[in-house]
């Protein structure tokens, strides 16, 4: 990065914290401060969902993932639709006619005071979790690349989107997400034809789908009903249907953004707009790294993306073993590019049999460059185990600073802070939410003003800001960043889903029964992830259906409760 | 003589233009999700 980037960066990133802290300076009332101005249209409510969802590990991770797997992870999507709509038309409409604050304070309507501390709870425990992974990942792969210091890099990118979400809560949340989602926009867009432009004369798209094709990267929808398969059709529809309606319908850091609408309206139509740009927006970062995939066979990669980590190690190895990895892996790759020039020359002048001998022997090569960089991986992990295996969230990073120009990188390093700052601020927004509504109102201090919750808010919004920090500090590299974050998810999202999903179709069960039946279920949820093996998607379904199971056996031993009408409650 | 349909609650009018209820939008949405699916199948298919 020259000093051009430095300035693209900085202006960016401080211009929106600066304007979104000015432009909602002085906001007093607890319901502003905590759902948003009263009049809020609904793109911004459909940018500022679609915002919190898709952190800097989406930007960062997800190309590497394409580059590696190609586009199967765009399954995982499938169910989102389908849950926004049932979000639409049965969440949605009760939040709102009983005119909440957070989805907990549904479930102590419903049931009772304890049910509605657990699933907030449980909220706070994953949510807070997950957000030191959404700090923290984007942090280690650029100050490794960049070689800034990682806590430094963590520390002020966390104080800053801290500062802004305590100052100005929900309001300023929203607009500061509208113009992150432009500057990411336009980064990624950017970046894709600078790609495409990178490509060898005469390689044109259709050339490129060719070749991706050629090494299994466009294999998108996967109907196999083998269990043990993470990504397929079926657990993209089921099981990322119950992760997308748990998290969209439950999860209050999402909750709390489409409550901010001016109405029931522009909160259906925020919903939808997500419903259907979700698909097509992983896809094309899904794409965008298959592209880069393209883009490297005819461009020597570094055998290892984590380049720092390689050249750490690379010194310290006495025996040779990691320089003669990457001989073997740029010879494979040599052989592979010339075999891949033959393939899309014999087919444009439509020689099958070449073009077939010519795919055979590209696919020899990249089976010899893939053994390289396994041994490669290996290698550096038993020299140093906190090098992970997979060097994938590298990948997108590399390319940028490699190939792209000077001005355009400081944008696309904004856009990766700037996706960290959205969905953090939406995680740290809820947090603060939550603990002040569920907790402290609920439980501490009922009856104080507005602005004493406010300010309570604001220290616990800075309070929930701190602890990712400094879990961030101290969290150590996982596989794979954007599966971490979905993981820690699935293993909790199902029981809450099954809470709320109870509350609203099984009318007869009570408090008691269902607080009994969702710790339960989270117990074997907590016992399956430990002894299976199974797609983690799979856990949703399984904690949503263990809870809404376990709360009806319970009730049927417990005396009959009447079943509650909340459809006329007021808070 | 017939009269014309009462005017919709606020909340339930769609205010985009071609959908007027609420149905008619989710299976719009719906519409797209399965053109989607439809068009990765193909890619799927075209080039493996």
């Amino acid at each position: 990065m020259n000093t051009l980037d430095y300035l693209v960066l900085l202006g960016v990133l401080l211009g929106i914290a600066a304007y979104g802290m000015w432009h909602t300076r002085g906001k007093r009332d607890l319901r502003t401060y905590v759902r948003g101005a009263s009049n809020t249209h609904w793109l911004t409510i459909g940018i500022s969902v679609m915002a919190t969802q898709a952190s800097a590990v989406t930007f960062l991770s997800t190309p590497g993932q394409g580059f590696e797997s190609g586009l199967g992870f765009v399954q995982n999507y499938f169910g989102a639709p389908l849950a926004l709509i049932v979000i639409a038309v049965v969440f949605l409409p009760i939040y709102r006619r009983l005119n909440v604050y957070t989805a907990y304070e549904y479930l102590g309507k419903r049931f009772d005071s304890k049910t509605r501390l657990l699933g907030a709870g449980l909220f706070l425990i994953q949510r807070g979790l997950g957000a030191g992974i959404t700090i923290y990942a984007p942090a280690i792969v650029l100050s490794t690349v960049m070689g800034w210091r990682l806590d430094v890099t963590i520390i002020c990118s966390g104080l800053l989107v801290v500062g802004y979400t305590v100052t100005g809560g929900s309001p300023a949340v929203n607009l500061t997400q509208k113009y992150q989602v432009g500057v990411i926009f336009v980064g990624m867009v950017a970046a894709f034809f600078v790609l495409l432009s990178k490509l060898p004369a005469g390689l044109g798209f259709a050339d490129a789908l060719t070749v991706a094709g050629g090494f299994h990267k466009l294999e998108a929808v996967d109907f196999s009903l083998n269990p043990d398969r993470r990504y397929t059709v079926w657990t993209g529809v089921l099981g990322g249907m119950f992760l997308a309606l748990s998290y969209f319908g439950t999860d209050q850091s999402q909750v709390q953004r489409y409550l901010a609408g001016a109405s029931l309206r522009e909160s259906r139509l925020g919903l939808m707009f997500n419903a259907v740009f979700k698909i097509p927006m992983q896809f094309f970062i899904l794409l965008l790294g298959v592209m880069v995939f393209v883009f490297y066979q005819f461009e020597r990669p570094p055998v290892f993306f984590n380049q720092t980590a390689w050249h750490r190690e690379a010194a310290r190895d006495d025996s040779g073993r990691l320089r003669a990895l990457e001989e073997n892996f740029n010879s494979a790759h040599a052989d592979k590019e010339l075999a891949l020039k033959a393939w899309v020359e014999a087919r444009h002048v439509g020689d099958k049999a070449a073009a077939d001998t010519a795919r055979a022997d590209a696919l020899a090569a990249q089976g010899r460059a893939e053994a390289a960089r396994a041994g490669t991986k290996a290698f550096l992990k038993s020299a140093d185990a906190r090098i992970s295996g997979s060097d994938s969230d590298y990948v997108f990073i590399t390319f940028i600073l490699g190939y792209l120009p000077h001005g355009l990188i400081g944008l696309l390093v904004a856009a990766f802070f700037a996706a960290t700052f959205s969905s953090k601020a939406g995680e740290l927004n809820a947090l603060g939410a939550s603990t002040t509504i569920d907790f402290y109102r609920h439980v501490v201090r009922r009856d104080a003003e507005d602005a004493h919750y406010v300010k309570a808010s604001k220290w616990f919004t800075a309070l929930w800001g701190l602890v990712a920090i400094g879990f961030a500090l101290f969290a150590n590299l996982v596989e794979n960043l954007i599966q971490a974050t979905n993981i820690i998810g699935s293993v909790f999202y199902g029981v809450v889903l099954g809470l709320f999903l109870t509350a609203f179709f099984l009318r007869r069960i009570g408090g008691t029964a269902v607080f009994w039946g969702a710790v339960s279920a989270q117990l074997l949820v907590f016992a399956l992830y430990a002894s299976l093996s199974i797609s983690y998607l799979w856990y949703n379904i399984i904690g949503c259906a263990a809870c809404m199971l376990f709360s009806a056996v319970i009730q049927a031993f417990l005396p009959r409760s009447a079943p509650m009408d909340t459809s006329n409650a007021s808070s | 003589m017939s009269h014309p349909p009462p005017p919709l609650p606020k909340d339930e009018l769609t205010g985009l233009p071609g959908l007027k209820t609420w149905p008619g939008v989710y299976a719009l949405v719906l519409a797209v999700f399965v053109l989607w699916v439809a068009l990765l199948a193909w890619l799927t298919f075209r080039y493996s």
